[in-house]
């Protein structure tokens, strides 16, 4: 199929109203409720939001990985021209791996504790491409460990050797070494050291602009999407609440869920952000989600039609590229004749 | 934001606190030394009747050791704890545990502190039963009651009889502040008391704290990882590397001139929100050694842009560098203002 390009920015994945569904003892619940948006090749979008509004879900349904009693109920996601939703088991097989590559919070549930670094890296090489030598597997490990601060004696560790952000680097480095196009980085910092953190980001850049690599940085720290992103999503209750350049979201986000949600993120400058923004109430339950808006009950905002219809997630006016799920944004739909 | 007086009400003095290394039969056997691991080795600090006394470092910097060996939860190595004059190792057992309804302890994992099988209001209750034998049913819960609506968990009769499972995440954590403070402690261990809860939850907990601090002139030790949320709480924060105090300041002063390269580098470290801002500075090589064989001299030289040949060969000691401001670190001129 033919490269879709938008603009200057070539698109890797489209991700089209994509729905997961959770199907439990009190009901079915709505974990990602028709989420669509795109992901650029060779960008880094950081994915937002309090625990439980679906993002890590979101990551996992990218790779096809909901596991019963949870399924992906509805939509389409499109890689790279290809609808990965119409791929049987082998295909999928060979898609994870190769073509994303998954970090999670906890490096040592992901990798194997009798396995050397070496072998994990082999396997996966091998795993993809079975006629790989063990000779020629270790020599890519070897020229690519080095650039990932691993030194290559520590090739022949086992994984409780290593410290949290070497570990980290071992999960990149088995993304890397399979010339993945897209890595999906789960909450990949949170357990570190802002020391070793702020490394891992740098490292997350640098590959970003060595390999022209994808990065969903699926994360609840909004500082850090900040510091590296070139775009932010904001999930709500397993929608999108939100979605544009980070700079412009940061500067004037649209939503007032953003808005609180950005006003409430602590800030080590001093004279900056002196008072923290209270955000009242919880997020919803799923099983049984709000009216209309999920956020209405919770908005300072509100309107009457908020908690009738649902708004769309559209272009705000006038802004490229920047999408808001909001009324404050939208035209009334024809034949609403509230306010 | 402060109430601090200038009245000493917890004292560390030289605190050191090693842990034995198991060794292995053939280790025994073979006579090898018993190894420790220095989690605590030689920290003094002082905290204020009134103040937010923030202890901040990386995992393995030996700050919660230090909290639960100032609380009388731990037993020094060597060193002294004086708590409002009395050294805590002059006193008996039962005359800790008396002490020890004046200090309390909350802890990071609301879930792991409150007991499955107990319901809220005899969860917070129990501290009451121990610490309070005098009081009768109606009187602790009657205490309990009004406890549970200081914090906000309101209507307090409809919580009473809740368990931990029933409640979020929020009202779990406002649960367990509950029960630390309904003794009525002067003194309260805060070990990452917010680190897990959701941003917009984690603004309505500090506040609670703060204005809790306030109505019960209680006092804190704030331990944390994280100097973003440090700011909106603490008055003086000490920043930990390897079991040693790196720098102790009033936070403004720490923050607006961080005078040891470690504090340098971990305030630089801390993502801001805002990508106007993005970090440039490097960060330092190499991660936190292994605190078992730590690096002779200054712990940190190893990493250290500033190393020079004196840093390996002499521990550096705490230095009054700026008013009220100390410091660890042979060449912390260098960094003044």
């Amino acid at each position: 199929m033919a490269m879709t390009t938008v603009g200057e920015k070539e698109l890797l994945v489209q991700v089209r109203d994509l729905s997961v569904t959770y199907h439990t003892r009190l009901g079915s619940l709505s974990a990602i409720d028709g989420v669509s948006f795109d992901l650029y090749k060779g960008e880094i979008l950081g994915l937002v939001g309090e625990s439980g509004c679906g993002k890590s879900t979101l990551g996992k349904a990218l790779m096809r990985m909901i596991a019963p009693p949870g399924e992906i109920s509805g939509g389409q996601i499109v890689f790279d021209g290809e609808d990965i939703m119409a791929y049987d088991d082998d295909q999928m097989r060979d898609f994870r791996g190769r073509r994303v590559s998954m970090i999670f919070q906890d490096p040592l549930t992901s990798l194997n504790p009798v396995q050397r670094v070496d072998q994990h890296v082999v396997e996966a090489i091998q795993v993809h491409e079975p006629k790989t030598p063990v000779q020629a597997a270790m020599e890519r490990v070897r020229a690519l460990i080095e650039g990932l601060g691993i030194r290559e004696n520590r090739l022949k560790d086992y994984p409780h050797q290593l410290s949290g952000g070497m570990r980290q680097r071992v999960m990149v480095g088995l993304g890397l070494v399979l010339n993945a196009d897209l890595i999906v980085a789960d909450e990949a910092t949170t357990s570190l050291d802002v020391i070793v953190e702020a490394k891992l980001l740098d490292e997350f850049k640098r590959l970003r602009d060595e390999y022209n690599l994808t990065i969903l940085m699926i994360t609840h720290n909004i500082a850090l999407v900040a510091q590296i992103a070139d775009r932010i999503g904001v999930m709500y209750a397993g929608q999108m609440a939100e979605i544009g350049d980070v700079t412009e979201v940061f500067d004037e986000p649209l939503h007032p869920y953003t808005d609180g949600l950005l006003r409430s993120v602590p800030n080590i400058k001093l004279d900056e952000r002196e008072e923290l923004y209270k955000m009242g109430g919880e997020p919803p339950n799923l099983t049984h989600p709000p009216s209309g808006c999920r956020f209405h009950p919770r908005c300072p905002q509100a309107m009457p039609i908020c908690s009738e219809l649902e708004p769309a997630l559209l272009e705000a006016k006038g802004r490229g590229g920047h999408l808001v799920h909001c009324w404050l944004h939208e035209p009334r739909p024809e034949g609403w004749e509230g306010e | 934001m402060s109430e601090a007086t200038n009245e000493v009400l917890l004292e560390l003095r030289d605190i050191k606190k090693w842990f034995p290394v198991q060794q292995g039969l053939l280790g025994q056997l073979l006579g090898r030394d018993q190894k420790h691991v220095r989690a605590v080795d030689g920290v003094s600090f002082a905290i204020r009747r009134g103040e937010v006394f923030g202890l901040a470092g990386e995992s393995g910097s030996g700050k919660t050791t230090t909290g639960r060996v100032a609380l009388g939860l731990e037993r020094p190595t060597a060193g002294q704890v004086i708590y409002d004059g009395t050294d805590l190792a002059s006193l008996s057992s039962e005359e800790l545990r008396r002490l020890r309804r004046r200090m309390q302890v909350i802890f990071q994992d609301p879930m792991a502190s409150l007991n499955p099988r107990m319901s809220l209001g005899r969860s917070i209750g129990y501290g009451l039963e121990i610490h309070a034998p005098e009081m009768d049913a109606d009187a602790r819960r009657d205490a309990v009651t009004a406890m549970l609506e200081r914090v906000g968990l309101a209507p307090a009769n409809f919580f009473y009889n809740k368990f931990p499972h029933q409640m979020s995440g929020g009202q779990r954590q406002r649960a367990v502040i509950a029960r630390a403070l309904v003794t009525e402690p002067d003194l309260v261990l805060a070990d990452e008391p917010i680190a897990m809860a959701d941003v917009s939850v984690r603004a309505l907990l500090l506040d609670l704290m703060n204005e809790l601090k306030r109505e019960m002139n209680l006092t804190y030790l704030f331990i944390t990882h994280d100097l973003a949320t440090a700011k909106y709480i603490c008055d003086r924060v000490g920043i930990m590397y390897l079991g040693m105090m790196a720098e102790v300041a009033e936070l403004r002063e720490l923050y607006t001139y961080p005078l040891h390269p470690y504090s340098q580098a971990l305030l630089a470290a801390v993502p801001v929100p805002n990508p106007h801002e993005r970090r440039t500075e490097a960060m330092p090589e190499g991660e936190i050694p292994n605190p078992i064989n730590p690096p002779s001299g200054c712990r940190f030289h190893p990493r250290c842009p500033m190393a020079q040949a004196r840093c390996a060969e002499e521990v550096p000691v705490m230095r009054e560098l700026r008013p009220e401001h100390q410091v660890a670190c042979h060449f912390a001129e260098s960094n003044l203002p």
